[in-house]
């Protein structure tokens, strides 16, 4: 199946892109797409420890996806 | 109740008029400012950036909040996007309530959970013409898990058990 994944601030800057499809096993959870992002070349300099979002809704690593689903990475917010 | 990312100035006045009625004695409005210093670093300016979509959901979603728990309809809040410099506001509160202490709480409230779970993010710029992500060498800076801008503690803390 495959997933949408959103990159912000960070994490958009430092892998140089802030959207990209992702192709997983079924069954497999917002903490596989994490996973498959802190690999990525660079990932190391960011904030090991963000939030998922799933289509919107903060969700937890074992969350199980679904095709199509939005997947965000969420580093340290800081609005106000 | 409203709740909007805006990519302008933000109308203060306009504000405050959007929830004042007859029916409220009390009428707040809490302003966020652009500071000239951050960790003892000098700043010039800053981007403010969001997930809008998800950012929008979530300050409605904490507008409800505290119109359920302060029993108060009138709160808007704005939060701005973009380039802003010293001073700007970037974002704005406004709560009208019957009673003071009600709308200093639902005050209080929003921008707290604004703090902790809106995504938006800001990148500053330093007089020595440097940028970076504020929150983003929280580990480095020994701070752990907290998130980035939260000084007080949290009324609630949604995102520390999404960790898991």
């Amino acid at each position: 199946m495959t997933v949408n994944v959103l990159l912000f601030a960070s994490y958009a800057d430092v892998l140089g892109t802030n959207q990209f499809e992702l192709e997983l096993d079924s069954g497999a959870t917002a903490g596989d797409v994490l996973g498959h992002v802190q690999s990525m070349p660079g990932a190391r300099r960011l904030p090991q420890n963000p939030l998922l979002a799933v289509n919107e809704r903060y969700a937890r690593r074992d969350k199980v996806l679904e095709a199509g689903d939005a997947v965000a990475i969420i580093p340290p917010v800081a609005g106000g | 109740m409203r709740s909007a990312l805006v990519d302008r100035p933000i109308d203060l006045n306009a504000l405050v008029a959007e929830v004042a009625r007859t029916a409220n004695g009390a009428t707040l409005l809490f302003v966020g400012t652009v500071r000239d210093v951050n960790n003892g670093r000098l700043i010039t300016g800053m981007d403010y950036t969001a997930y809008a979509s998800m950012a929008e959901r979530e300050l409605a979603d904490i507008v409800n909040e505290a119109a359920v728990k302060f029993e108060t309809n009138d709160i808007v809040v704005e939060h701005r996007i973009g380039t802003l410099a010293l001073g700007d506001a970037s974002v704005a509160i406004a709560v009208a309530h019957p009673h003071r202490a009600p709308a200093y709480d639902a005050s209080r409230y929003v921008i707290e959970q604004l703090k902790q779970r809106v995504p938006i993010w800001k990148l500053e710029h330093y007089t020595d013409g440097t940028r970076e992500w504020v929150g983003a060498h929280t580990r480095a800076r020994g701070s752990g898990s907290r998130q980035a801008g939260l000084d007080d503690q949290a009324i609630v803390a949604p995102p520390t058990e999404m960790r898991r």
